[in-house]
């Protein structure tokens, strides 16, 4: 690895550098403001790094890690959310003074592990990223003041899920080298789709995506969400709704396309998946009464609804998976960015907590109904728009009665999205305080709503930068 | 494009009006006083009004082509266009809604006094989204409109409405959303056949008999819900008590006529074998509402209830003409739909006033008003007897044509629905009466104030109009010859491949 290399390994080192910055910050009694301000700044300065890194291309590490469009777009979105997490929660409202520098470190560290995923095309390579990122979260979830929730009951049931997911995956993995001998993803590309017909190539495969399903918390590998979504902290609630999911997609479209084009035994089961996904994520989440849990149980079924993209095994479907994980990502972050600031001390918020949003915060009863509204898939937001792309694709793929599954779950979904709107604007406060907001976080609300009303309605960039994207993956 | 005329005017009228409102909307949280925000909301609105008047003069009624015409590329990729225009269909329906939004402003300038520049900002969302509905000429821009419509009619309920108003409120929007999620699936689906979402270039394409079905179906579930149509309709009733008197207007006088627009628009040009394969069924169902929403309408107490039931009955009148396939059943659809936008707006609008003054909407408490409120009974007896179909009155015209329709084809069908307009004078009757001569228990009514100048002058455009369509309708019905001939030459194209049905 040349110094002209180091450029294309220039996100990552930088994320390597925070990291490093906050374990020195933890060695020694470091003012918490300084912290915060270090965080706030320096993730924003990643941004920048990983937008200047977009046109870059190249292999490194004996062609185990590829540098690509597709990888670096993942990266900025990544950066992004990284920043935007540390933004919403960038006090930490809930998490104990003296670990704020470790917190910071594990984020980022986290964040580091999943900019290592999307780069990885050799299996033992994305194992050893995913798990530098799955551990980070290990230690951060039960990170949470003591008189909150159940931090540790979430901590230990995300560890065994996590544990046994990974494990399947790397069972799967045995079985994708025992088949075409080999770890490396362009070659088993050329292998895997010649033997399909083998039984056991698809269940290796399957069993590899499962540790991606866990990721975005796709039936059957759900049931850590709800838990650990209320468990954990609300800051890092912010972090595991949003950037691993990106991670996790972006992994399980690089290997969705090991099948190639046509594999309809994967097919069936990705629809499968898809349909019971959002069809229990949208009934069970009818009957939430805590945001976080709610929004957990969206998640599941937004899971559900990002697989019909991918199910179609081409370009146009994964392009249209990427928009709407983009999208999902600014909508979960407006929710999340109201819930954190109503949580005053760091609580859990109730749906009841929401009530006379509207006169106590003006600005984040409309960012909470742009948010909502756009995760029930209301025009003219991004989350129409990502859905729109999603039903074409999977419709354009013959898969009807998917899609009219997906469309019902539409209607169903509106129903809680719709609760959480009718809290904050059809009640009154009762006497619950005021919401003053800072100046940043009054510019964060409003580039939050006009972000994904924005990409909802000029969606025709964004769409054929992730077309492109994209295309490098079906070869 | 050979469907669409550019709009010959220098400037572009089609996207002025649907976003001047959406711009002044954003203006009005600049606005710290809400006299000025009220004040402002109602001047936007009247530019936009008086704007909306050159469609009007520059229309040319000689052609079935859409006019006025706007293409911009949007999303390349799934070939989605920014594409406007209207024709006679829409024409009347958009001049409707940029009269009434004014009207709406004005009826609330004292009812609404908590959050007030929301309730404006809602407003004019709305206006955005009617218009943007009736000129939409892409698919997708108009499902756009279509579904945001929903989040600013759904917060005037559940804001601003009565004591019902959550169960309202969610029952309004899911009914709706349930509808429309088909018509989505529908879109994608003619979009992966055609290639193209526009609307123009999707019809007399030759799909095969069974797509259309499918096709029909899912369009005829979200408009029969919209319209509604029995046994649809349970979502109006609610959702028009509860409603402050500016959101039953729009609800009543626009909102509804988006189903019956879609009908006209989307089915009957795009799926003319399944639309003359499902007339049978769909007259049924309009001659069941018409007989029904009638019927119940005889029996309530509340009159905001008995309007919407009356609605239904009205609604039902669209249909049926719609359905007929006969040059005067849909140009009398279409005239019904101006017609009841003005007749049941006014009479919400006239409820409005006499609960801004009594809090009841029950007939019980306001009976006998009339002594009291002499020119307000007045106008309301007028709009009632418009409600009724009573001769010189514009609903009239609109029936007769409708009946004339009906007759034409469908003889049993013209049978039926006779109950129905006798119906309609019989509820009418009983709330006029009721309120006009009514007993009146001695209270605190006597400082019932008549009509202010404002009220007066909200109702009094609505009451020329009702006159002036009643005694002279040929200037609204020439507008629409050349498109309803054209819709019919569309549907009979059709309608020869499935001879071998009858």
């Amino acid at each position: 690895m040349g110094l002209a290399d180091l450029k294309l390994f220039l996100p990552e080192l930088y994320l390597l550098f925070l990291a490093l910055l906050f374990f020195a910050q933890s060695l020694w009694q470091s003012p918490v403001r300084v912290n915060h301000l270090l965080a706030l700044w320096l993730s924003a300065a990643g941004v920048a790094i990983s937008v200047l890194s977009l046109p870059f291309s190249g292999e490194l590490f004996y062609r185990a890690y590829r540098v690509d469009l597709f990888s670096q777009a993942f990266k900025v979105l990544i950066q992004l959310g990284l920043f935007l997490v540390i933004f919403i929660g960038r006090e930490l409202k809930s998490i104990d003074d003296r670990l704020h520098p470790e917190y910071f470190m594990f984020m980022v560290l986290s964040s580091l592990g999943l900019t290592l995923m999307v780069s990885s095309v050799e299996l033992l390579t994305i194992f050893i990223a995913m798990e530098l990122s799955s551990y980070s979260l290990y230690i951060l979830v039960p990170l949470r003041k003591q008189n909150f929730g159940n931090q540790m009951e979430a901590a230990i049931k995300y560890i065994i899920f996590g544990a046994a997911a990974t494990g399947v995956m790397l069972f799967g993995m045995s079985y994708l080298f025992g088949l075409t001998q080999s770890t490396y993803i362009t070659v088993i590309i050329q292998k895997l789709p010649l033997i399909l017909t083998q039984p056991l190539a698809v269940v290796g495969l399957l069993l590899v995506l499962c540790g991606f399903f866990f990721k975005l918390a796709v039936i059957p590998f759900h049931f850590w969400t709800p838990d650990v979504y209320q468990g954990a902290a609300n800051e890092t609630t912010t972090f595991i709704a949003t950037l691993p999911k990106l991670a996790g997609l972006a992994l399980l479209l690089r290997l969705v396309s090991l099948g190639g084009p046509d594999n309809l035994d994967l097919v069936q089961i990705l629809v499968l998946l898809a349909a019971v996904s959002m069809t229990f994520g949208n009934l069970v989440a009818l009957v939430q009464r805590d945001l976080k849990r709610l929004l957990a149980y969206s998640s599941i079924a937004h899971a559900g609804y990002i697989l019909l993209g991918v199910l179609t095994l081409n370009a146009t479907g994964y392009a249209a998976a990427f928009f709407h994980i983009t999208a999902y990502l600014l909508m979960n972050l407006a929710c999340f960015m109201v819930l954190c600031s109503i949580s005053r001390q760091g609580e859990d918020i109730s749906l009841g907590d929401l009530s006379g949003l509207y006169k106590r915060s003006p600005l984040l009863a409309f960012t909470l109904a742009v948010g909502a509204f756009a995760l029930a898939g209301i025009p003219p937001t991004a989350g129409f728009t990502g859905k729109l792309f999603l039903f074409t694709a999977a419709l354009n793929q013959g898969h009807l009665a998917l899609v009219i599954i997906a469309a019902v779950n539409t209607a169903i979904s509106i129903f809680f999205y719709l609760n959480i709107v009718r809290s904050a604007y059809g009640q009154d406060p009762d006497g619950r305080p005021d919401i003053p907001l800072s100046l940043s976080d009054q510019l964060l609300n409003v580039g939050l709503i006009l972000a994904i009303i924005l990409l909802g309605t000029l969606p025709a960039w964004f769409f054929d930068l992730a077309r492109t994207a994209c295309k490098s993956l079906i070869s | 494009m050979d469907f669409l005329i550019l709009n010959p005017l220098n400037f572009p009228i089609l996207s002025t009006l649907i976003f001047l409102p959406l711009a002044g909307a954003l203006v009005i949280f600049l606005l710290k006083n809400e006299t000025v925000a009220k004040v402002w909301t109602l001047l936007i609105s009247l530019v936009t009004m008086v704007l909306s008047w050159p469609l009007y003069f520059y229309f040319d009624a000689s052609t079935y082509k859409y006019q006025f015409g706007e293409h911009l590329s949007w999303i390349p990729f799934f070939k989605i266009n920014y594409t406007l225009g209207v024709d006679g269909i829409s024409l009347l329906l958009v001049l409707l809604s940029t009269l009434l939004t004014p009207i709406c402003i004005l009826s609330s300038w004292k009812y609404i006094s908590k959050r007030v520049r929301e309730f404006l900002f809602c407003l004019m969302i709305m206006e955005t989204a009617c218009v943007g509905v009736f000129s939409a000429l892409d698919f997708v821009l108009f499902y756009i409109f279509w579904e945001a419509m929903l989040v600013p009619m759904y917060l005037l309920i559940a804001v601003w409405g009565g004591p019902e108003k959550v169960y309202a409120s969610i029952k309004f929007f899911i009914y709706t959303m349930a509808g429309s999620v088909f018509l989505l699936v529908a879109m994608i689906a003619l979009f992966l056949k055609t290639g193209t979402f526009s609307i123009p270039e999707m019809m007399s394409q030759p799909y095969s008999f069974q797509f259309q079905f499918w096709i029909f179906l899912a369009f005829a579930i979200a408009f029969a819900i919209k319209v509604p149509m029995a046994p649809f309709h349970t979502w109006l009733p609610a959702a028009h008590v509860e409603a402050p008197t500016a959101g039953s207007v729009i609800l009543a006088s626009i909102l509804l006529k988006m189903g019956t627009y879609g009908f006209l628009r989307f089915c009957l040009p795009i799926t003319p074998e399944a639309s003359i394969y499902f007339a049978p069924l769909m007259l049924i169902i309009s001659v069941i509402s018409i007989s029904y929403g009638g019927y119940v309408a005889l029996g309530q107490t509340d009159m905001k209830r008995l309007i919407a039931y009356s609605s239904v009955a009205h609604m039902g009148f669209v249909t049926l003409g719609t359905f007929v396939f006969n040059k005067n059943g849909i140009e009398g659809a279409i005239l019904q739909m101006i017609n009841h936008g003005i007749t049941t707006g006014a009479l919400f609008l006239c409820v409005g006033i006499i609960y801004e003054r009594t809090h009841s909407r029950l007939i019980t408490v306001n009976s006998g008003i009339g002594k009291i409120m002499p020119l307000y009974v007045g106008l309301f007896g007028f709009f009632s007897l418009s409600s009724m179909a009573f001769p010189g009155t514009n609903s009239f015209v609109g029936e007769l044509l409708v009946l004339i329709g009906t007759f034409t084809g469908h003889k049993v069908f013209g049978f039926l629905t006779i109950p129905g307009v006798v119906l309609a004078a019989a509820y009418m009757l009983r709330l006029l009466q009721k309120i006009a001569w009514g007993e009146r228990e001695e209270g605190e009514s006597h400082h019932f104030f008549d009509l202010n100048v404002r009220e007066f002058v909200y109702l009094v455009p609505l009451a020329l109009l009702v006159l002036w369509i009643g005694f002279a309708p040929a200037p609204f019905l020439d507008v629409m010859h050349a498109t309803v001939d054209h819709l019919i030459q569309q549907v009979q194209a059709g309608g020869q491949a499935v001879a071998w049905l009858r």
